[in-house]
């Protein structure tokens, strides 16, 4: 086993980024579920919004780029507010399942034959990064990272990426500090106890599902930007999923618990991707467990695992306060 | 100026009082085909303490969601200091000066009792998102409200678990907090649904008090109690529903000699025999 090798490979990972566009997703996420209590199950949705309504402006209507940020956030809070009808009425439960049925639309509409002109398809939507090609300074060079190398334009994109999880971790910190966040707190605790006193629920809900939706979009577009491409397939259900896992891994309603819950999702992941391809290479273990065409699927075995065990003896995560986690919230 | 610590009214149901803070006309919530509440006309009188009573079951409860704007009525109105409550949405009504509290206590657990007053006081500077990541913006407000919030917590014995979370104090204390949050709202109307529930008499007195005190500070009390004691105690008038009418009101004393409370409370049958019949 080449222990040296698999922890900077995990490193690697780790800081990728990847592991920043979760990080974003997962921030914008936890301003939804861990301030306001709004089990939002469609984050890969915002994703998708902010991918595609950058790609798509640049790529087929050759807008500059800047007014296809613009987009991008326009769409994130277009979806915001569409979810925002089914917010104002539902509860928690029926919430997830309308999410999570939007997000899904979204991503279906994206692979559908008809608008692949538009859309990409399953191919995905390319030819739109040639701004950040032509404004990264690093060129094609390679930069070594341990036992890995990084080229030039991942390397710029990764900047940007973790520049922009400090800009919003920064961001969502200081709005929860403020009775902005306690209003939201508020809510996720009892919203009719909080309209009795005077605060319009419903406005801090959608203020909410925008900010987390806006913030999530930007995690997208650094996905699309990494592989210079917006991949139909990167915006399902399992992005939700993981960034769930993060937010809970880092620690629910802390500003600093979905970013260090994704270096540490990607890190450890990447870890046992490892260690199980050296297992089955060097046959440590019988063949009937572990092969080379298995080990990525066992890997995710053992992360739900390392999940289901994590929820039961740490609920609050790695920043979460135990003492706040401890009451039952309904 | 109106007497505070009286009604001037006649003792019967729906009668007019001389400035009323709050009239309900023709008010009627069904729910499937059960009339829950059906009030032809009833006024509360400013500044006064009103006791709402009743059997279980008498739409009390209903009645104050009408009237809270908690719930809509499916005919007739509520208005409150001339705001019809069903147009206004319930945060709304907090913010013109009703506010109430819950029958089952509403305390938001996982945040810190002191949390839980603050974010009860209206109009917060700090409570756009824009400007809640800007500190200097609302920092003088946000301690002006942090002292009258520390005041309060002080009257009603709260202050030393100030910085425990909600969900970890006892349930009387869980009912004190819920009435001081209320008066952050700085109310005209406070609207206590069963106040004092499952409280023990020691709290139960100091619970009086307070509520007294509200009446003294000019502002106007609406409670639903079961406790004829308690109601002897402070209410200035009283209101009886039963099967979601108002069948009588008047003072506490003219209530406990009215005949048709007292049928509505133990069945039309109490005091004859049942060996008469036979």
């Amino acid at each position: 086993m080449n222990w040296a090798l698999i922890f900077s490979n995990a490193t690697y990972v780790a800081l990728s980024s990847s592991a920043a566009a979760y990080a974003l997703i997962a921030i914008g996420l936890n301003v939804h579920i861990g301030y306001t209590g709004l089990l939002n199950f469609g984050q890969a949705g915002f994703a998708a919004a902010g991918a595609y309504g950058m790609a798509i402006p640049i790529a087929t209507f050759g807008w500059h780029w800047s007014a296809a940020i613009g987009s991008a956030v326009f769409f994130a809070i277009l979806l915001a507010l569409l979810l925002g009808v089914p917010t104002l009425r539902l509860k928690s439960d029926y919430l997830a399942i309308v999410t999570i049925a939007a997000a899904e639309i979204i991503r279906i509409s994206m692979i559908s034959v008809r608008f692949t002109w538009l859309t990409g398809g399953t191919d995905g939507k390319k030819g739109f990064s040639a701004f950040l090609v032509n404004a990264n300074p690093f060129g094609d060079n390679r930069y070594s990272f341990f036992a890995q190398s990084v080229n030039g334009y991942s390397l710029f994109i990764t900047i940007i990426g973790w520049t922009l999880v400090a800009i919003f971790g920064v961001l969502v910190y200081f709005m929860m500090r403020g009775p902005w966040g306690r209003a939201l707190r508020g809510i996720r605790e009892d919203e009719i106890a909080v309209q009795s006193l005077g605060k319009s629920t419903t406005v801090f809900k959608l203020q909410s599902l925008v900010l987390g939706g806006v913030i999530g979009a930007f995690g997208g577009i650094i996905l699309a930007a990494e592989k210079q491409s917006a991949q139909p397939m990167e915006y399902g259900t399992t992005l939700t999923f993981f960034a769930f896992t993060i937010v809970i891994l880092g620690g629910l309603a802390t500003a600093r618990g979905p970013i260090i819950g994704a270096i540490l999702f990607w890190f450890i992941l990447q870890f046992v991707d490892n260690v199980l391809e050296q297992v089955a290479r060097n046959d440590i273990a019988p063949s009937w467990l572990i092969n080379s065409n298995n080990f990525g699927q066992v890997k995710f075995i053992l992360a739900g695992f390392a999940l289901a065990l994590l929820v039961i003896f740490r609920p609050q995560g790695i920043y979460g306060n135990k003492r706040e986690m401890a009451f039952d919230s309904r | 100026m109106t007497p505070v610590s009286r009604v001037v009214s006649e003792a019967v149901p729906g009668a007019p009082k001389q400035d009323p803070i709050l009239v309900v006309d023709g008010l009627r919530r069904e729910f499937g085909g059960l009339v829950a509440v059906d009030i032809a006309h009833l006024e509360v009188q400013r500044g006064a303490i009103t006791a709402l009573i009743g059997p279980n079951g008498a739409g009390k409860t209903t009645a104050f969601n009408l009237m809270s704007g908690f719930d809509t009525p499916t005919a007739g109105s509520s208005s409150f200091d001339g705001h019809i409550t069903s147009e206004v949405s319930g945060h709304r009504l907090a913010q013109l000066g009703m506010v109430r509290t819950f029958q089952l206590t509403r305390v938001l657990t996982r945040l810190t009792v002191l949390e839980n007053m603050m974010l009860g006081a209206v109009n917060q500077i700090g409570e756009r998102p824009w400007t809640s990541p800007f500190k200097p913006l609302w920092a003088k407000q946000d301690e002006q409200i942090r002292e009258r919030a520390e005041e309060l917590l002080v009257r009603f014995k709260l202050d030393h678990v100030k910085n425990e979370y909600a969900g970890n104090i006892s349930g009387g204390q869980r009912k004190l907090l819920e009435m001081a949050r209320a008066l952050m709202v700085e109310p005209k109307l406070v609207m206590l649904d069963e106040p004092m529930a499952g409280v023990n008499p020691a709290l139960k007195q100091s619970l009086l008090g307070h509520v007294k005190n509200l009446q003294a500070e000019g502002m106007t009390v609406l409670f639903i109690e079961h406790d004829m004691d308690m109601v002897h105690e402070i209410a200035d008038w009283v209101m009886v529903m039963a099967e979601g009418r108002l069948i009588a009101e008047g003072t506490p004393d003219q209530i406990s000699n009215n005949r048709a409370v007292v049928d509505a409370y133990l069945g039309e049958h109490q005091g004859t025999s049942f060996l008469e019949d036979a």
